[in-house]
């Protein structure tokens, strides 16, 4: 569905991306961890034509995209969560969900998608009069997710869903995230500086350093690989304070 | 004597606040000030006046006519003078767009000559007394029109889709970006709709003062700019507000302090407002994103 192949990006003259390809298949959830830095976001912003890259291309359903306008990208079913979430504070919750719908030509089933959010978040319902900028970073991020399903992308870009979130909300988005590609079959491209959730919830994942995919294998295969787990679930010391005992990986 | 320089204070204020939205909505969403703003209202006049003194035709549709016409004017400036300096540093904008000023006004002193022009006499000047108030026909279509146009500008930004793609893009251009929304048309219709503005105003103050000429711009959009600040840049309502009073303000103190002192006392209000709340009257504080 989705191919990135040899992509770099620079910022001025700074690499952030060397030579990235990665491919998400339809129906999947993939992965893409590393550390803060490695390029995670980069890439995300790069499909969703926020970037442009430098060399390489991106191909979403055999169409090359990677000189295209972000609003193009969306129309075609693109949809990103961006990091931070990117609610909009001075609209509320509604008319945020509303310009989820910005790009679809199909308006008469707006009430039954923004019922069908309302299903998956029932606190956005509560508040769906109060402002955007109102709400607790959790809810911020429902309203994130919600009003990219009211787009109803056949591909969905998710950076950093865990970010600044207290480990019960985190399991009740991964549940969500996992949820919605099982339900409706939206493909999902995830990135996580989280490698223990993201392993969990996706098929595949990628591992990302300083702009270049290192490893790459099913999650179930990375989870066993020492390398990941040394790097990313727990084996360093500055992620987990001293004392603390790994019971799985 | 209140109540009439109050009257007289709300007309010239709603005037100014027609200006101001212009200033705000695009500050609101490219966080550059348009200089050119006040000699696009300075065009408005000059179209209205001709349209009807030329082409005979009447005030309704000369008004729309110039309020149309100006909007393409703002929009072709914005194509040639600023978007091609987006992603340069914002002082380039601001002069390109004292370039776009000084063009206007000498543009308006060639084709239409530098003195003082009056609109014909077929639209009488009709006084009549409310009380203790003298009240024009003028002032009176000046008062309602400019409300009906910022109620009808309020309505589009909140209840339509084009009008909330708007606001989001006034938060965050890339987020915007992120939901589909086209965000060169959208500061397109920003500045075809402050354009539309600011010609209203040029025409109904040509009309309420009767005296049109090519410098008009700069005095009323320097007040209007003051508006805005005062009401809280990149502010609908702020500006709204702002303009309206501004106009009080300076009104009652040319009447009750000095005449002389009219500017004097409209910018004084502005340093005050601005010592006691630096973001203006509705404005909201902008944090340093990180």
């Amino acid at each position: 569905m989705l191919q990135l192949e040899n992509i770099s990006v620079h910022y001025g003259v700074i690499p952030a991306l060397k030579g990235l390809s990665l491919e998400v298949k339809e129906g999947e959830i993939v992965a893409l961890i590393g550390a803060n830095g490695a390029g995670k976001s980069t890439t995300l912003k790069t499909i969703s034509g926020l970037k442009r890259p430098t060399s390489g291309s991106i191909k979403f359903k055999g169409q090359d995209i990677s000189r295209m306008n972000a609003d193009g990208i969306v129309r075609l079913g693109i949809s990103q969560v961006p990091e931070g979430r990117g609610v909009f504070p001075n609209l509320t919750v509604i008319e945020n969900l509303m310009l989820g719908t910005y790009v679809r030509k199909d308006k008469q089933n707006f009430e039954k998608d923004l019922e069908n959010v309302y299903n998956k978040f029932p606190r956005l319902k509560e508040r769906k009069h109060q402002y955007g900028g109102t709400l607790s970073g959790g809810e911020q991020q429902m309203l994130a997710i919600g009003r990219s399903l009211m787009a109803a992308p056949k591909l969905l870009l998710l950076d950093e869903p865990s970010m600044g979130l207290a480990p019960i909300v985190v399991k009740e988005i991964f549940r969500t995230i996992k949820e919605i590609n099982r339900t409706s079959g939206t493909t999902i491209l995830l990135v996580e500086q989280n490698a223990r959730m993201a392993l969990a919830a996706a098929d595949r994942a990628y591992v990302l350093e300083t702009g270049k995919i290192v490893l790459e294998g099913t999650s179930a295969s990375l989870r066993a690989n020492p390398q990941v787990q040394g790097a990313y679930l727990g084996g360093k010391r500055d992620r987990h304070p001293a004392g603390t005992v790994e019971t799985s990986a | 004597m209140f109540w009439q320089q109050l009257v007289n204070g709300l007309t010239a204020g709603s005037m100014y606040a027609l200006i101001a939205l212009g200033y705000t909505m695009v500050y609101g969403i490219l966080k550059i000030i348009n200089f050119a703003h006040g000699d696009i209202f300075m065009v408005g006049a000059f179209l209205g006046l001709i349209i009807i003194k030329q082409f005979h035709l009447g005030f309704v549709p000369a008004f729309l006519l110039s309020m149309v016409i100006v909007a393409i004017i703002g929009i072709i400036i914005e194509k040639i003078a600023y978007r091609p300096l987006r992603k340069s540093t914002k002082l380039a904008p601001l002069l390109s767009a004292l370039g776009v000023s000084i063009f206007l006004v000498n543009f308006a002193q060639l084709v239409w000559g530098t003195e003082v022009r009056s609109f014909p006499p077929s639209l009488q000047i009709d006084t009549f007394q409310v009380g203790s108030v003298t009240l024009s026909n003028i002032q009176i279509y000046a008062l309602l029109i400019s409300f009906a146009l910022m109620l009808a500008l309020h309505f589009f930004v909140h209840k339509t889709k084009m009008g909330v793609a708007m606001r989001a893009t006034s938060h965050s251009i890339n987020h915007a970006r992120l939901m589909g929304i086209n965000v060169d048309n959208i500061i397109s219709l920003t500045f075809g709709i402050g354009s539309a503005l600011a010609a209203a105003a040029g025409i109904l103050i040509g009309l309420y003062y009767d005296a049109v000429y090519p410098v008009m711009g700069y005095t009323a959009g320097l007040k209007a700019f003051t508006a805005a600040v005062l009401g809280g840049i990149g502010s609908i309502p702020g500006a709204m507000l702002g303009g309206l009073l501004l106009g009080v303000v300076e009104n009652l103190g040319a009447a009750y302090i000095s005449m002389g002192y009219r500017d004097a006392i409209a910018f004084g209000l502005l340093i005050i407002i601005l010592l006691l709340k630096p973001t203006g009257l509705l404005g909201k504080n902008i944090q340093q994103k990180v």
